[in-house]
């Protein structure tokens, strides 16, 4: 993974040194409150309902065991002992002192690590596939991309403030899993008919109150191009974005208003100016960047592994969590697998700081030293050996990591909604919660099969509940927290938004309505069917009318 | 009193900001939502009246774009003895500045004003007007303008900063050096790949 030289850590140092001062100016008085609040959400800090909460970049999902390690430790000290991995493959610590963060930072850049742009109006966290570098069907690997993506938009002086928040998601396969159709800008690699490295560039995706899919701007740009095209697509949104309605500001507003020809006549104009700049990216700094992510020193393995296959035979409880949690690799005799931070009954995405050390472990031992994030809020270990596997579902297992659910219902995408987050309508981890615990049967579940249940306490859509094949929305109706429930949402290349059924339920009525759509599911599918699909073939009207039928609690 | 940080010290400002008068009514503000109008959406523009209204002091003045645009006949000596410094408002399209003026660097100053310290379109404005534009003399931040933005103006080519008032300008110069190597070219700058060898440190 990339390593700091003496440039990233000094500008890591400094921003520690500069927050340090401005946190120490706020509370001198000398920044107001509306001040120092693009200030510290610039860092990451937001101001929660209970606590401030702050949020800590993973730069494309990637962690090293030490610095997972320090997470653990930092979790201990400043928080209760806990972090939440959030749907942009970060780390959130949601009961930190707000005098305490800069002292945070310290600690965080010991290990290359920062919480620079992981909040405010300027460009977030680069996300990327979780299984970067060693899925079987990965054109390119785009981590090398995404951090020269990183560096560039780090402190990028021309858009420190823009209209609104902007994220940009990089993916280097056909089956793309970083959902870059739902992101202000989306690169997906590809090698043409030449084999050079193009990008398909999509731009004006995302959820929240508007929900939008992005359109594709260019189909087939030089890789060389990808700083100065994104240069030239932001600086026209810097300009021309609405500033007076924060809810009117994304970028895909304006795509909207104007049409995508439109803006695509005016990025191209602007593009002109800086095409074969400065900023074309040198394959001097391609490679450099790139010997960071070369592969691991795998050893040559046979495809299949004796005591694996005992073990699979012999133990249905590890027979079920490969099922779920083991992922092909590119390399004979290694899998990739998934440790679930959805266990039934806790908040998804959340780990114990016991919970980070036993990870950090596991990757220390088993998989390189290194793990991933994934924007579902899972760890990944990516480089496992084939006989290992037992081993580390053992160990896994012991530390609550090993629930074979990826994938299932319970596997269920959840914001930290109204428990912690002050923007929240309603609460959304006692709803991913309630469901677990109506799902609890895992044979049930496997039955079931693959399916994606997104929660969001509010439009603000941070549990991406517009993607859900099961979406659920809080809402708010005079003090009281409602749920809103849409079906037919997915992510990916056929990527869709979900269609809410009708009239919100109470939270007591949520595990009831999805045990509802799941029965219309298991009743009508065909036997290759997941739930996405019978709702694509037989539409909404047979889940509504059951879900509906003769529940006449539901409020107008 | 705003403090006037200019190069990288506290300076004497020569300049008089001539600010239309108000006449208490409601500020005009552009509708959002159509396509012509989407560059002045919500914002505060100056009316005819405000306009007409403007007198224009003796001396070095920095005068709105609205304001020169009505009055540059009456204006054009003072231009030429360098006494008009145009004020821009980061809702104003940057043509407009432009193709208002033969050669741009008649100007000795211009200045970029900001209602609010989140509007980031300064940025973008004065790299623009140093990288495509050629403007080479003075070009100055003003509005609501803290230590926390200088280093951000200071890459998108300021050089001067017009500090607001109640906040202490001396202090704020050592803002100018937060980051020492940052990422990204700049107006005057290139990318830091294209500034060192990193495959040497």
């Amino acid at each position: 993974m990339y390593k700091y030289d003496k440039i990233d850590q000094q500008l890591v140092n400094e921003r520690v040194a500069q927050y340090r001062d401005q946190t120490r100016r706020y509370l001198a008085g000398e920044l107001t409150e509306e001040e120092f609040r693009p200030i510290r959400l610039q860092n990451g800090l937001y101001i929660q309902r209970l606590a401030p909460m702050l949020r800590i970049a993973v730069p494309y999902g990637l962690l090293s065991s030490k610095q997972l390690h320090k997470l653990g430790d930092i979790a201990k000290k400043y928080d209760k002992d806990y972090g939440h991995f959030s749907t942009r493959q970060n780390l959130q610590l949601n009961w930190p002192k707000l005098e305490d963060v800069p002292d945070i930072l310290e600690e965080l850049a010991t290990v290359e690590m920062h919480a620079i742009q992981t909040s405010g109006n300027c460009i977030r966290n680069i996300t990327t596939d979780q299984f970067a570098g060693v899925a079987p069907d990965e054109l390119f690997d785009p981590r090398a991309m995404a951090e020269i993506i990183r560096q560039w938009s780090t402190f990028h002086p021309e858009f420190a403030l823009l209209p609104r928040k902007f994220k940009i998601a990089v993916s280097g396969t056909k089956d793309d899993r970083a959902v870059v159709q739902m992101h202000d800008i989306g690169m997906e690699f590809f090698k043409n008919e030449n084999e050079e490295l193009r990008i398909k560039v999509w731009v004006g995706g995302g959820l929240g109150r508007t929900p939008i899919l992005g359109t594709v701007i260019h189909e087939s740009l030089e890789w060389q191009h990808a700083l100065s095209y994104c240069e030239a697509i932001i600086r026209i949104y810097n300009i021309h974005g609405r500033r007076d309605n924060s809810y009117k500001a994304r970028i895909k507003i304006l795509v909207k208003a104007i049409g995508i020809e439109a803006f695509k006549a005016q990025v191209e104009a602007e593009w002109a100016h800086l095409k074969d700049g400065p900023l074309t990216i040198t394959q001097a700094e391609f490679d450099r960047v790139s010997t960071y992510f070369e592969p691991m020193p795998y050893e040559t393995l046979p495809a299949n592994e004796a005591s694996f296959d005992l073990h699979l035979a012999s133990n249905p409880a590890f027979a079920a969590w490969v099922k779920r949690c083991v992922h092909a690799h590119k390399i004979p005799g290694y899998r990739a697998l998934t440790l679930s931070l959805k266990t039934h009954g806790e908040a998804p995405g959340d780990a114990t700081s016991a919970q980070m050390h036993v990870v950090a472990d596991l990757a220390d031992a088993y998989s390189f030293g290194e793990l991933r994030v994934s924007h579902e809020q899972n760890l990944i270990l990516a480089d496992v050996k084939l006989s290992d596997l037992f081993s580390v579902w053992e160990k896994a297992r012991a530390a609550g990591l090993a629930t074979p659910n990826i994938g299932l219902l319970t596997d269920i995408i959840c914001c930290p909604g109204g428990d912690f987050c002050s923007l929240a309508n309603a609460k959304s981890i006692p709803i991913a919660q309630s469901i677990q615990a109506q799902f609890d049967d895992l044979d049930y579940l496997h039955d079931i099969g693959d399916i994606e249940i997104n929660i969001s306490g509010c439009m603000n859509a941070c549990g991406h509940h517009h993607v859900g094949h099961i979406g659920i929305l809080g809402v708010d109706k005079g003090d009281t927290e409602w749920y809103q429930v849409s079906i037919g949402g997915k992510q990916g290349n056929d990527a869709s938004l979900g269609n809410v059924i009708g009239p919100s339920f109470s939270a007591d009525e949520m595990p009831s309505v999805v045990q509802k759509l799941i029965d219309v599911y298991v009743q009508e599918r065909t036997p290759e069917e997941r739930f996405i699909d019978t709702v694509r073939r037989i539409g909404m009207d047979p889940f509504k009318n059951h879900v509906y039928a003769e529940n006449t609690e539901v409020s107008a | 009193m705003s403090q006037l940080i200019k190069g990288k010290q506290i300076a004497h400002d020569e300049w008089t900001r001539v600010i239309p008068p108000s006449f208490g009514d409601e500020p005009v503000r552009k509708q959002a939502g159509k396509v012509v109008m989407f560059k002045l959406h919500g914002e505060e523009t100056f009316t005819q009246k405000q306009i007409d209204a403007t007198l224009i002091p003796a001396g070095k003045v920095l005068i709105p774009l609205a304001v020169w645009l009505a009055k540059k006949e009456s204006l054009a000596q003072r231009l030429a003895a360098g006494e008009i410094g145009i004020v821009l408002q980061t809702h104003e399209p940057i043509e407009q500045l432009v193709e208002a003026f033969e050669n741009l660097n008649s100007l000795p100053v211009i200045a970029v004003y900001v209602q609010i310290f989140a509007d980031g379109r300064n940025f973008t404005l004065g790299n623009l007007l140093r990288t495509r534009y050629g403007f080479k003399n003075e070009l100055r931040a003003v509005g609501d303008i803290m230590r926390d933005q200088l280093f951000f103006l200071q890459r998108s080519g300021f050089d001067s900063y017009l500090i607001k008032d109640g906040r202490n300008a001396e202090e704020a110069i050592a803002s100018l050096n937060d980051f020492t190597q940052p990422y990204q070219g700049a107006s005057n700058d290139v990318p830091v790949w294209r500034r060192l060898d990193r495959s040497q440190l």
